[in-house]
């Protein structure tokens, strides 16, 4: 306790409010800016600033071979972002992101109000049922993109095999590697791997949600579809529009699922793959950069909406 | 009510057999239709979706019990026959590659190592960073708990591109620590949004008590909080564990170079392409990779959703 003194004597006078109360408020702050600094500081160089330096990579000419020799900070130039605005894959590359975003967070969405919903009433193996439910979301993206991929392998997947077999297709369907199924395939993957996370959100509200005004509008004789439209789907929507936020969010920027399952391949290239390929596979750093910058202002965008919407009291 | 003059046509079966005739009981009716109906088609549901999310699961542990030669010959079998089910992939893909195996105990080991030095790190500076952010009044807090939730929302791909070029130049891209401190800087922010909405339900009064007492901070911290947030911690270390024994991208962007670096996400993703390897054998890869998480999520699952969903009533 000894140099709280001297601590708390500084932080009193910068506290008008009477000795006592600045005192310990004093020495509360140093306590808390104690703990917190580490994090802050690991965040500031690994998360903050290495975006901050995105920008100005964004604007160099730098390659990946030239990296050793090449000062860090020279080379500057508008080229990157006239290139990569002027490549018509940037535009296609952008307009598939948008479908795959929209389509995977409306379908993950979707099954997740429904498993929500079929599962709201107890039943003998709910907890069990709702563990397995959460599944795909926890499994490793490796593992289950793997696995997807196997089974819709057109040569001796699961799925041609039933499908030539049992539903009658002429020809086993390349799923992850003709224009559009693949497209298809890779949503349908991300509803897969993603309705857990809308179910339980959606769960979570659903118990939170009195049921005084189900039962009230039930005995005035509303039928079960009714009580839904009229009662349970407004509560349901606010719920419903943060989860879209941040759905969309991460599947506008996910690069895992799409990079595994096709390589972005067969007009799959989402943006998040082509700043991989620019940075790994052509070393065009400053390219990478430039795309990453489109990827950020975007995610800019949609942040500061979910903030100023969802999150306010959340952080305070 | 105009309700009652638009009664749909399928409830006259069923008004048939109430003989009640009123308009009462024909609104009952179509209650009774509705409820049945969706009776039964929420039990459709639930076996659809159960199958839906489980047999991708189910499918990859039989292939890999499965011979290779007999998977080719009747892809489309669901089941095992006796005769065929093996073990040898598991053999295969965990030996070391000097005696013809796939190296992934190896992998398994590196991920290990990986995945607890992520959660000891992320833990030792949560658990500091939430008691404050949840006990303490300091200048900069608010801005603070910003930054941390932009960090959340922020995905990865767009640090890729700096922190390869950073982690390059400085020579340590190879370095396992190197990765261990990405990977807290990916998880701390959710790790201390989780802890610290943990902390503002334990009450303060037990604190201020032991502080009447004369006990100081540290001592309250030691003695009371961590105690008492014991759960929450253990189930935030179990997710940060989950996070990096998971992550990919920058496993690739880190430790593709060296085979020896792999970790079992990136191993497996590697060999996923390779002609020589059979699948069976990568699909034993995939088994080992999913167990531990599996085990893990359903060992704590209670907790880790309560984490998952915090705040979602507020929504």
């Amino acid at each position: 306790m000894r140099p709280a003194v001297s601590e708390s004597r500084r932080a009193g006078g910068r506290e008008p409010r009477g000795p006592g109360r600045g005192t310990l408020r004093g020495r509360e702050a140093r306590t808390g800016l104690a703990l917190i600094s580490p994090t802050v500081v690991l965040v500031l160089v690994l998360v903050v600033l290495p975006i901050l330096w995105t920008v100005v990579l964004a604007f160099q000419d730098l390659k990946l071979i030239r990296l050793r020799t090449d000062g860090l900070f020279g080379n500057f130039t508008f080229e990157n972002f006239a290139d990569v605005f002027g490549s018509p894959g940037f535009w296609e590359s952008l307009v598939t992101t948008l479908v795959y975003a929209c389509g995977g967070t409306a379908a993950s969405i979707g099954l997740g109000l429904v498993a929500a919903l079929a599962l709201r009433r107890g039943f003998r193996g709910r907890t069990l049922v709702r563990a397995s439910l959460l599944l795909p979301y926890v499994a490793p993206v490796v593992a289950a993109t793997f696995v997807w991929g196997v089974m819709l392998n057109p040569q001796f997947g699961i799925v041609n095999e039933l499908g030539t077999g049992l539903l009658g297709w002429d020809e086993p369907i390349p799923f992850l590697s003709e224009r559009p199924t693949a497209l298809i395939t890779v949503i349908v993957f991300e509803m897969w791997r993603s309705f857990p996370f809308a179910f339980l959100f959606l769960t979570a509200r659903l118990q939170a949600a009195p049921a005084t005004l189900e039962e009230a509008a039930r005995v005035d004789g509303a039928t079960p579809t009714q009580v839904f439209r009229h009662i349970v789907w407004p509560q349901l929507l606010p719920t419903i529009a943060v989860l879209a936020l941040l759905r969309f969010i991460w599947t506008f920027n996910n690069f895992d699922d799409i990079y595994l399952l096709t390589g972005g391949g067969a007009g799959t290239e989402v943006i998040s793959v082509r700043v991989f390929d620019f940075l790994v596979s052509r070393g065009d750093v400053g390219a990478a950069s430039a795309q990453a910058l489109v990827l950020s202002a975007v995610l800019m965008v949609l942040v500061t909406v979910y903030y100023r919407f969802a999150a306010k009291d959340e952080v305070a | 009510m105009t309700g009652i003059a638009t009664v749909p046509a399928e409830s006259s079966a069923t008004s048939g057999t109430q003989r009640s005739g009123s308009p009462a009981g024909r609104r009952w009716s179509r209650t009774t239709v509705e409820t049945r109906v969706l009776g039964v088609l929420r039990w459709v549901v639930i076996a659809g979706l159960l199958l839906f999310t489980l047999f991708p699961f189910y499918y990859m542990v039989l292939l890999s019990f499965r011979d290779l030669s007999s998977l080719l010959q009747d892809p489309g079998r669901l089941w095992p026959t006796l005769s065929e089910l093996t073990v040898s992939t598991y053999r295969d893909v965990l030996a070391p590659t000097e005696s013809g195996g796939q190296g992934f105990l190896r992998f398994m080991a590196t991920s290990g190592l990986v995945a607890i030095g992520t959660v000891a790190v992320t833990l030792a500076f949560a658990v500091l960073g939430s008691y404050a952010l949840a006990r303490l009044r300091f200048p900069g807090h608010r801005r603070i708990s910003v930054m941390f939730l932009a960090v959340y929302l922020f995905p990865s791909i767009l640090l890729a591109v700096p922190l390869f070029i950073f982690f390059t130049r400085v020579g340590l891209r190879g370095a396992l620590p190197a990765l261990v401190l990405v990977y807290v800087s990916q998880t701390v922010a959710v790790a201390i949004y989780m802890l610290r909405n943990y902390f503002q339900t334990v009450p303060v009064s037990i604190e201020e008590a032991a502080a009447v007492d004369g006990a100081d901070r540290f001592t309250i911290m030691r003695r009371i909080t961590l105690p008492l947030a014991m759960p929450a911690i253990l189930s935030n270390a179990l997710f940060v564990f989950m996070i990096a024994w998971n992550e990919f991208l920058f496993a690739l962007l880190f430790l593709v170079e060296d085979r020896s670096r792999w970790t079992v996400s990136l191993g497996l993703s590697q060999l996923a392409g390779s002609i020589e390897i059979p699948t069976t054998v990568l699909m034993a890869g995939s088994v080992i990779l999913t167990v531990p998480i599996v085990v893990l999520f359903l060992a704590t699952e209670r907790l880790l959703t309560g984490g998952l969903t915090a705040g979602a009533e507020k929504g």
